[in-house]
């Protein structure tokens, strides 16, 4: 092999990755040492984790200088099916741990294969929208990208590691890069906004929120903005006066239905005679927000049956919790509550490395895993918490910029599944520790302590390095 | 490409905007809101519960049923435990090691939710233990003693009536949020009923933690400490040394005797026998199992739980309706010849002279006289048909208090059972059941149950001439006043002057010489009135019952006393309520009377109980 070519190595991104690794372990170490702590005492936490770290290493330095990049494209296929069928026996042969059954024990080794399908996600999923010809606006196409990324995303579900599986979302916006148009995300985030309004408030200030959204979409697309404008103003403020109305006991008597109902009945025939009209004058994009509009009524009143009977009480609790409609401190509100002391009680500069006292009490479950954050936001304030979501930062920025600039289509790709996965784990773990997600069991990249993270986040980043590489040949 | 670009630069734009979420919400968090500094101040803080002594129980005369004294419970902080002689330690509290190895692997499997808490290793240690304990514990880290309030009871009387306190569980924790782990409540009879004003309020004492979760220090010199407020006293009505005698005539034997006074309301003695033995109560734990599995089961207030039928005491209810409802007069005759018959039915009689008026009826118990008297109410053509005037009926018996819960702060209150018309029309079809089908209502049988609670707010009714205050077991006091519907008189659909005759022949059956059904219950100087009842019972010997009041006039007690399998009213039921009257009465037991006193201690008839498996 080239020496020079390693000279152009990434080394901002193994420096940003070092660094996490050693902060980490500094917080493993805080979080669960005692008063006389040896830190090669490999019986506790912060020993074992020096070994996983050490065992990174070797493993960075493999896939680094040791391991041909070709192996990945050539063996794609294989490490994929391995992992699903790892991810598929897991479910009869795993150890429970937490309520899920998603680890394999090796004697005193304990392996979580969804971790690793990650990886094998990503380099399959490369190899198949990398291949020439491949066109995510192709029907086919699609359907083999999707399947790709669905298939390990069942399986975790049926492992009841729900948060592990919510990750696989982030593949949407490698799809978005490879061609996906934006509306789906947009569409997405707008379901998932509708979806919290009805939970917080009701249907009917849901059903007002779409109908502003929509006016002010179908405006920005068409020439008459202003006209549009009112329209919807007018429309909204004379729904909104609906319960009012309701209200009056003349009517109140003899009305048998909640401004909810009326509501639907009210807007939803004005939508439908809409939709047909815009088909019959080809109005695409009157055709496209009428369908919106009625997709978004079916969602906002599937939302109490979602909620009631397919979400698991574990799950209901903690999105109950997280937008306070139940308050619960002892309960499913613990976690977060005791995070949020924990971390709010760091102020700016932080107590100081060991001093914290909420994360050295256990006040924080799980703090060395997926809590980790508690113990950087106790112990070094806003300025460490900062230095994180910056370092994070630079490191997605890094690899985006980089991904753009490769010739193997499937090297961007790579890189655009590494940013997403590294993404959608810190996203939603610190979310979780501040309070802005509901309680979602999934490690903090490079930072929480645990073997099958920290190897498998070590392989996702460094086999990226690697390949980036190939840019320079 | 620049529209790839374009994507990955909104890409990052959608980054940035979560991240900035992020960064705002820790701003918040860690820079702008400072409360969550001050709550991870408190969880540095540690505070040691100071538990409030429980309030005391008094008889109605100010002597104390229910007192406090000290006891030590043993506490661990399995955090801070490390290997110690566990066979000393078992010695010492004279616990078996596999308790010990239990609590420790609960302690492991639960270390999660246990953290840095202390919790209640051991209950109830006696003050020997206790002192061995402190001199050995520097051997034992992680473990302490506290001093707990536990019951003792100086009277040996009222173990089911006062109920016991015992360390609150799961389920209780459940329904009662306000209580936490390790507190005390009262879970039956009167602990459990006045538990509010009994238990006090819990206090505090703060101290400072620091980072190696050592204690450093009382946190701001104690002023935000608070101190435990020590639960009210409760005044009960009863009658401490009354209790204690209704007890003792009691014992072994099976059955209620209730004491209530007439004007008040007020119940004087409630005793359910077999009962909880006292000893027992402040060790609940302990004894729980055993009591549980006592076949005469001592935990079943028969007071207000076991409805039976009231036997011949319910001619008196028929008696007062025939009068109302003009059916009879005190002058009406009827004839018995040894039982009454109607074609091939025959309600049998004893044998007594013949023909019978209204005082006699009661006087003498005939049952021919309430089965024609029954019939004129059924049969009454004041009423289109037998349905109307069965409801009206059951009207009147209901203003008399029977088939309803009379409201007392007797926990578990039952309400007995009321024959209704579906049930008669599920029996016999519907329109063609006859006066005659329900016969048996005549002298108390079939398909009524009334508590002995009921009957004595019966016998305290008639003892008033109309009208009953609910029962209750809580004397009105300054401090700890009752509810406004322990004072209110319920009247009842009888008019007084129709009492006043009923009162008459209960005075008789006691004091009417020759053919008096209760006789013995006659005291010197004291009028006594009362009513015999003999309960058929289809499991075994037929139950004893008598009603009464004394003095007849300005009535000050009214009793019940109900003897499961104890034969004819006469039997055992009279001499014991007529027992309980004369020392509440008079204070003493007549010497011509002492004999009766000494059969009532010595019979025994637990041998004469079925016992249900």
């Amino acid at each position: 092999m080239n020496h020079s070519l390693y000279r152009k190595l990434d080394w901002m991104l193994i420096f940003c990755y070092l660094i996490l690794v050693i902060f980490g372990w500094m917080n493993v170490y805080a979080s669960v040492s005692g008063e006389e702590s040896r830190i090669f005492d490999f019986s506790t936490k912060y020993g074992m984790h020096l070994i996983w770290i050490a065992s990174a290493f070797i493993i960075a330095t493999l896939i680094l200088f040791a391991i041909p990049p070709k192996l990945y494209t050539v063996f794609a296929w294989w490490f994929y099916v391995i992992v699903v069928l790892m991810l598929f026996a897991v479910i009869f042969v795993g150890v429970e741990v937490n309520g899920s059954k998603s680890w394999f024990a090796l004697g005193p080794l304990r392996l979580q294969p969804a971790e690793f399908s990650k990886i094998a996600t990503s380099v399959a999923l490369a190899v198949l929208m990398g291949k020439y010809g491949y066109k995510f606006n192709h029907f086919p196409d699609a359907i083999n990208a999707l399947t790709v990324i669905g298939l390990p995303m069942l399986l975790i579900v049926m492992e009841k590691e729900t948060g592990s599986a919510l990750v696989y979302l982030g593949f949407l916006f490698v799809m978005y890069r490879e061609g996906m148009s934006g509306w789906v995300l947009i569409y997405g985030l707008m379901s998932i906004l509708l979806f919290i309004i009805t939970l917080i408030f009701s249907p009917f200030i849901a059903v007002l929120t779409s109908i502003g959204i929509l006016t002010i979409l179908i405006g920005a697309q068409s020439r008459q903005f202003f006209k549009y404008l009112m329209i919807g103003i007018a429309v909204i403020i004379v729904l909104g006066l609906l319960p009012e109305f309701l209200d009056i006991k003349a009517i109140a008597a003899i009305n048998p239905l909640d401004a909810n109902s009326w509501i639907v009945i009210l807007t939803a025939p004005v939508a439908l005679f809409l939709l047909i009209r815009s088909m019959y004058k080809r109005n695409k994009i009157m055709r496209k927000y009428m369908l919106a509009f009625l997709c978004g009524i079916c969602i906002i009143f599937s939302v109490d049956f979602v909620f009631d009977n397919i979400l698991q009480d574990h799950q209901r609790a903690r999105i109950e919790t997280l937008f306070g409609m139940k308050e619960d401190l002892m309960g499913v509100g613990y976690n977060v509550h005791q995070s949020l002391i924990a971390i709010g009680s760091g102020g700016f500069g932080g107590k100081g490395f060991l001093n914290g006292t909420q994360t050295r009490f256990d006040f924080v479950p799980e703090q060395s895993t997926d809590f980790i954050f508690c113990t950087i936001g106790e112990e070094w304030g806003f300025l460490g918490t900062m230095s994180v979501i910056i370092i994070y930062l630079i490191m997605l920025v890094r690899i985006l910029n980089s991904a753009e600039k490769q010739k193997d289509a499937y090297i961007r790709i790579y890189g655009y599944c590494v940013a997403s996965c590294l993404f959608m784990h810190v996203f939603i773990n610190i979310g979780m520790t501040i309070g802005l997600m509901p309680v979602i069991g999934i490690p903090l990249p490079f930072l929480s302590y645990g073997g099958s993270s920290l190897w498998a986040f070590t392989i996702l980043l460094f086999i990226y390095i690697r390949l980036d590489l190939e840019r320079w040949r | 490409m620049a529209v790839f670009l374009e994507k990955k630069n909104i890409l990052i734009t959608g980054i940035a905007v979560a991240f900035l979420v992020i960064v705002i919400r820790l701003f918040n968090v860690q820079i702008i809101d400072k409360s969550y500094r001050i709550n991870a101040d408190n969880n540095a803080l540690k505070y040691e519960t100071r538990y409030p002594a429980r309030g005391l129980i008094l008889d109605r005369n100010g002597d104390i049923i229910v007192g406090n004294k000290i006891t030590y419970d043993i506490m661990v902080t399995p955090v801070e435990v490390e290997a110690f002689d566990t066979l000393q330690f078992c010695k010492i509290l004279s616990i078996d090691t596999s308790f010990v190895k239990e609590k420790f692997r609960d302690y492991k499997l639960y270390r999660r939710k246990v953290g840095f808490q202390t919790l209640t290793f051991l209950k109830q240690v006696s003050n020997e233990q206790y002192n061995m304990f402190i001199e050995q514990l520097y051997k034992f880290p992680g473990f302490s003693a506290i001093p707990r309030l536990a019951r003792t009871y100086p009277f040996n009387a009222g173990g089911n009536l006062l109920g016991y306190v015992s360390e609150v569980d799961a389920n209780y924790l459940k329904r009662n949020p306000s209580y936490k782990m390790g507190d005390y409540a009262g879970k039956t009879g009167m602990e459990e009923a006045y538990e509010e004003l009994l238990k006090g309020e819990k206090g505090y004492t703060i101290y400072l933690r620091d980072a190696h979760n050592r204690i450093k220090e009382h946190y701001e010199q104690g002023q935000y400490d608070k101190t435990a407020v020590k639960g009210a006293d409760v005044v009960t009505t009863i009658d401490a040394h009354l209790q204690a005698y209704g007890e003792t005539l009691m014992k072994n034997k099976v059955g209620s005797l209730v004491a209530i006074e007439p004007s008040t309301g007020e119940i004087l003695t409630m005793v359910s026998s077999p009962g909880i033995n006292v000893n027992q109560l402040a060790e609940i734990n302990k004894h729980y199992k055993d009591i549980v599995a006592d076949p005469y089961k001592p935990m079943f207030n028969r007071v207000v739980m076991s409805p039976q039928p009231p036997g011949s005491v319910f001619k008196l209810v028929n008696g007062l309706i025939g009068l109302q409802e003009n059916v009879v007069t005190v002058d009406t005759k009827y004839p018995c010849h040894r039982g009454y018959t109607v074609g091939n039915l025959t309600v049998g009689c004893h044998n007594h002279p013949s023909p019978l008026n209204f005082y006699q009826s009661i006087m003498m118990s005939c049952n021919a006289y309430y089965c024609y008297l029954f019939r004129s109410i059924m049969d009454n053509p004041k009423y289109s048909n037998i349905r109307e005037a069965f409801l009206k009926w059951s009207e009147y018996v209901k203003s008399l208090g029977f088939g309803t819960k009379l409201g007392s702060d007797i926990p578990s209150e039952q309400a007995g059972q009321m024959p209704t018309v579906e049930k008669y029309d599920r029996l016999h079809g519907k329109g063609r059941w006859r006066s005659l089908s329900i016969i048996s209502l005549s002298i108390g049988q079939g398909e009524i149950g009334c508590t002995p609670l009921h009957l004595a707010n019966f016998a305290a009714t008639l003892a008033n001439r109309g009208y009953y205050y609910t029962p209750h077991l809580q004397k009105d006091t300054q401090d700890t006043p009752i509810e406004d519907k322990y004072k209110a008189r319920h009247y009842t659909m009888i008019d007084t002057a129709n009492f006043s005759k009923v009162v008459e022949g209960m005075y008789l059956a006691v004091n009417g010489g020759p053919g008096a059904t209760a006789r013995s219950a006659a005291l010197e100087g004291i009028e006594v009135c009362g009513k015999t009842g003999t309960a058929q019972n289809p499991h075994g010997d037929d139950h004893s019952v008598f009603i009464c009041f004394a003095p007849k006039d300005n009535p000050k007690i009214a009793v019940v006393a109900y003897i499961e399998n104890g034969g004819f009213g006469a039997t055992w039921a009279v001499p014991i309520a007529s027992l309980l009257v004369e020392k509440y009465l008079k204070d003493s037991i007549a010497p011509e009377r002492a004999w009766m006193e000494q059969r009532v201690l010595e019979g025994n008839l637990l041998n004469k109980v079925k016992i249900k498996r």
